[in-house]
Parts: C-alpha cells; sequence; structure tokens
C-alpha cells in the first residue's frame, strides 16, 4: 500500500535537506535546491522539516495512490492535478485510495516538493535519505524515479493520522479533500529577473575593476548549461587582472566561481565539496530558494550585501520559519 | 615522517567568509608539505574539539574550511575564536600519518594507457610501475569524488598529458596519471586521465563509517599485484 510511478516526470528524486558531515571525504551535501519550499511542505503534513519529499522538475510525473494519504505540495506550480482537477498548494491535501495526481506545464518556477506523512521509506544511507545521483546510492536506489516503481511510505505521526482520519469523513465527491487555509507561499519568490543579493568571495580581488563593476551592475542570463550542480551563467565577460592559479579548496551552496573564460557558475546542491576556479561571490543563503526555482533563461541582478547582512537575513527568515510551524501546528488543530 | 607546526612558529593565516555559513582558514597558496602541516594541526585539533555552532570541516591543500550555523554564532565571533585556536597550535603534538597500501595490477585491460606512459617518458612499463610504485604519496585532501584523493609526490619521470578525449565511462578502482598528478578513481566516472591500473579495494563504501577508505593526512603506497591477485582479492570482497 503505497504510492505508484505510472510515469517519471522529466527528473523526479527523493531530497532531504542534504548529507551533512562527511564533505571532508568528498561527500557532496546535495538534497533539495529549494530547502524552503521542502521544509514548508513536510510542515504541512506534520513531518519533521528535514524529512525527505519527492523534487519535481519542471515536467512533472503521474502517481497513483493505494491508499488514503496526507501530502503537500509547495515550490513550483506545475499545474497539479488531482483525477483532472486542480490541486490548490501550500496546504495539506488528503487524497483519496485510488486517486491519481498528474502534473501539468509549468506556470510558476521550477521546482515542485511533495511530501507525505510520515515520509518516504527508503534508507539512510549517510545519514541522509537524498539521491547521491553521481554515486547512484541514497534516496530511491540512487536514481531519479522510473514508471513502475512503488515508493512505500513510513507510518505518519499521530498527529498527522488524525488529520488524515479528519479530512477522510468530510463528506466530499472529491477525489481530494484540501484545507481552506495555506500556508507559505509569501516565502516564495518566482520572478523571472531577481535580484540575487550576495557577499563578496574570496578572489573577488583577483579581478579587475571593470569586471568586478559589471559583475554588480549588468545582469546575467542563467543559461540551459542549469542543473543540480550548478547553474552556467552568460553575461559580461569577468576578467583577471592577472591569470592565476587557485589550488583547489572547498566551495558550498551559492558559491559563485569565474573559470578562465571569464563567464560565472553559480554552484547549486549537487555540486562538488571543492572546487579550483575564482570565487567572485557567494548567494547569500536566503536567496537559494530564489535561484532554484529560476528556469534557463531567466536574467539575474546581483546585489552585494555584507556578511552580517546575510546573517541578519538569515536569522529573521528562520525566525519567520520557527513562527510558520508553529502556526501551522495550530491550524491543523483547531480549524479542521 | 611525522608533522610539526611549521617548527613552532606561529602559522600565518587569514580568515575569510564563505558566504554566511561557512569560514575559511587559508595558511596559504600553493601546494606544499610544509604549509599542509598547518591543515593537518588544525584539523587534529578539530579531532578532538567540536567547536559550538560547527557542522563540518573540509581541509583542502591550503585551506580549511568550517561550516557552521550562523543562528549559533555571527562571523566575527567564529572568527575570533579561530584566531586563538590557531596561535595556540604552534604547541601541538606531532601526529603520525597513517599508511594505508593500495595494491594495483597494473597495465593489461585494467591499465590501457600504460605503454602510452611509458612512451611518453621513453621508458619500459615496468619502469613506470616500479616509478609509481616507490614513493609515500600524501593525501593533500580528498575532493571531486567520495574518496578521490588528491596525491602529492609522484615524479615527474612518469607525468604523462590528459588523453585528447576523455573516457565516457572510467572503471571504479581505475589508477591514472593526469600531469604530475596520479589519482584513484573511487566511483565509476567519466575522464580524461591516462589509466595504468586498477585496484580490487574499495574507495568509496557508503555502508561504512567513515565512507571512504582514505582521509586528507594519509600516506599512500602503492603494491603491485598480479591479475590473479587482483581477482582473488575481488571474489574476497563480493
Amino acid at each position: 500500500m503505497s504510492i505508484r510511478v505510472n510515469r517519471p516526470g522529466l527528473l523526479t528524486t527523493i531530497q532531504d535537506l542534504g548529507r551533512y558531515g562527511l564533505q571532508q571525504y568528498g561527500v557532496i551535501v546535495s538534497g533539495a535546491m529549494d530547502p524552503l519550499a521542502l521544509r514548508i511542505s513536510n510542515l504541512l503534513v506534520g513531518n519533521e522539516q528535514h524529512e525527505a519529499a519527492l523534487e519535481i522538475t519542471l515536467s512533472g510525473p503521474a502517481l497513483l495512490f493505494e491508499r488514503d494519504t496526507l501530502i503537500a505540495i509547495t515550490g513550483a506550480d506545475l499545474s497539479a492535478v488531482i483525477d483532472g482537477q486542480r490541486v490548490p498548494l501550500w496546504r495539506p491535501i488528503f487524497v483519496k485510495q485510488g486517486s491519481l495526481l498528474e502534473f501539468g506545464s509549468p506556470i510558476r518556477g521550477s521546482r515542485a516538493y511533495m511530501s507525505v506523512a510520515g515520509g518516504f521509506d527508503v534508507p539512510l544511507v549517510m545519514q541522509s535519505r537524498s539521491t547521491y545521483l553521481r554515486a547512484g546510492v541514497g534516496g530511491f536506489k540512487g536514481r531519479p524515479l522510473q514508471t513502475g516503481d512503488v515508493l512505500h511510505l513510513r507510518s505518519a505521526s499521530r498527529f498527522a493520522t488524525r488529520q488524515l482520519k479528519r479530512m477522510s469523513e468530510k463528506d466530499s465527491e472529491r477525489p481530494f479533500v484540501a484545507t481552506t487555509w495555506f500556508a507559505g507561499l509569501d516565502l516564495a519568490t518566482y520572478a523571472d529577473d531577481p535580484t540575487i543579493r550576495v557577499i563578496s568571495g574570496g578572489q573577488n580581488d583577483w579581478f579587475d575593476d571593470e569586471s568586478r563593476e559589471a559583475f554588480v551592475s549588468e545582469p546575467f542570463r542563467v543559461t540551459k548549461q542549469s542543473d543540480r550542480m550548478g547553474y552556467r551563467l552568460a553575461g559580461p565577460t569577468l576578467r583577471f587582472i592577472q591569470p592565476r592559479e587557485l589550488v583547489s579548496e572547498a566551495v558550498t551552496v551559492g558559491t559563485i566561481q569565474v573559470p578562465p573564460e571569464g563567464q560565472p557558475i553559480i554552484l547549486m546542491a549537487d555540486r562538488p565539496t571543492t572546487g579550483g576556479y575564482a570565487k567572485i561571490a557567494q548567494v547569500a543563503t536566503v536567496d537559494i530558494p530564489v535561484l532554484a526555482q529560476l528556469k534557463p533563461g531567466a536574467q539575474i541582478r546581483f546585489l552585494t550585501i555584507s556578511v552580517e547582512g546575510a546573517q541578519e537575513l538569515y536569522r529573521s527568515r528562520e525566525s519567520i520559519i520557527q513562527r510558520l510551524g508553529c502556526g501551522i501546528a495550530q491550524m491543523n488543530i483547531e480549524k479542521q | 615522517m611525522a608533522f610539526s607546526v611549521i617548527k613552532g612558529k606561529p602559522a600565518s593565516f587569514q580568515i575569510l567568509p564563505l558566504g554566511d555559513a561557512a569560514i575559511v582558514v587559508k595558511f596559504g597558496d600553493t601546494i606544499d608539505r610544509e604549509l599542509h602541516h598547518n591543515v593537518q594541526a588544525l584539523e587534529n585539533y578539530f579531532a578532538h574539539h567540536c567547536l559550538q555552532g560547527m557542522i563540518e570541516h573540509v581541509p583542502a591543500y591550503a585551506t580549511v574550511t568550517i561550516y557552521y550555523d550562523p543562528l549559533q554564532r555571527p562571523f566575527h565571533d567564529l572568527d575570533q575564536e579561530l584566531r586563538g585556536i590557531i596561535a595556540e597550535l604552534a604547541a601541538a603534538p606531532e601526529a603520525d600519518p597513517r599508511i594505508v597500501e593500495i595494491p594495483v595490477s597494473y597495465g593489461g585491460e585494467f591499465g590501457p594507457d600504460l605503454e602510452f606512459v611509458a612512451r611518453h617518458n621513453s621508458l619500459k612499463p615496468e619502469d613506470v610501475i616500479q616509478i609509481h610504485s616507490t614513493p609515500d604519496y600524501l593525501v593533500y585532501m580528498i575532493g571531486f569524488a567520495p574518496g578521490f584523493p588528491y596525491l602529492g609526490g609522484m615524479s615527474q619521470r612518469i607525468a604523462a598529458p590528459r588523453r585528447d578525449s576523455p573516457r565516457l565511462q572510467i572503471p571504479v578502482g581505475s589508477v591514472g596519471i593526469a600531469g604530475s598528478q596520479t589519482g584513484v578513481y573511487p566511483i565509476e566516472t567519466p575522464g580524461g586521465w591516462q589509466l595504468i591500473g586498477r585496484t580490487p579495494i574499495e574507495l568509496f563504501r557508503p555502508r561504512e563509517i567513515p565512507p571512504t577508505r582514505l582521509r586528507a593526512g594519509d600516506v599512500v603506497r602503492f603494491r603491485p599485484i598480479t591479475i590473479e591477485e587482483y581477482n582473488s582479492s575481488r571474489a574476497k570482497s563480493r
């Protein structure tokens, strides 16, 4: 009794908040590209924020529910329908046994997250359920979903079980029941031309003045060579004062590195642990979800802020999520 | 071989932010064993001490990067603590490196480029094997792939350029040469290195802790084995 994959979609993988503590062994972090959307989808179904969910990319899967299940879909609007009826996002959804969830064309953003109450029953590999595509481990058999896969679920929390029971008792002809309230959408940004806040990078002074100025004043386009590992950008060529070699050192999510040809690359969830290109800047953690939802062709601009400024944004974002989690728990108790 | 922090002198270093959730301690910008002693000394410290808010630490050639939770402490606070720690490190005890032997079946189907590397250096294939399996290699860092060692110490006499066209799949365990670097592939991956042999041992073991055979600071020795030894070793590990 579980979820059957009738169609896998473009790239559907199981991801949690990532695999930490093993980067010194060359084990990449991976995890959700948009951690904010993942955390909120988990909160909505009564899971821990770090629980693994499906990351659905642009063209989504068709999933047959073989039992009653409490789910939430957050992140991109990829035209989700259950038995042909539009499914609202950012809220708990009770899906009836036998219903078919499908996705259509991407309306806004590029990555959606589907959490299930209790989480997916896949093993922890190196302390995480994230799919490590290149090493072929973690997630569901170390790979994206394929037609015919059957995803088993772990037991839902008591809270979610109660919620499921209450929602299932609602008399409805519909194949699903959704709450009228929703949460978290206001935290997400889906602009096609966002300004991304960055902190100066370790080798910022390797670039000439003109290039440093261009980096923060000119737009950059997200090219088609963009995936979970990183986004290749196209824009003004960033030139070095003189050719210099960087001996490899750690890189992280949001590191903006510049190879000798001068077009920057932003490293994302599946980045390697180390790199040897000069780092012109580093994206503020709070703006990673904005990048995660961009499509090729999007235009971005960079705005430099201080480390202290970025950490202040980080703290206030975490405080909002904490209150949101508390609020969702209250709504689930009182408003049903 | 024993490491000490630059002969008792306090190390010179820089501390830089890597964004809002990581901090880099930079001891220099070259590949150098003396300089790497400082990296190892700080790593040894972290092997015994956890800093408040620290999530993990990643050693590289000349840097140690520390990932931390900005909710627990701001940048300047960790910066200050690290400066204090590094100043104290000058008196850190010496540590003996771990020696890891990697058996390699050289040449044949496992080392299709052994002949090329030999010809390129006007050597016989046996010479390449002998030269490759002689030195103690230092694992400066692990990166590129899980368990992939960046090794220092290969003889220039067996250096060889990368292949013109990379192979689409390099089998697990392949031992290769690229320029004056040598390394072992822990997972199947595309790559342009000249392949000279293959090891039967698993360098990446995702179900074990730690998940890789090697770590930064180890000393690696390659030992030539026959194809029969390779096969029996593979059979045993299955």
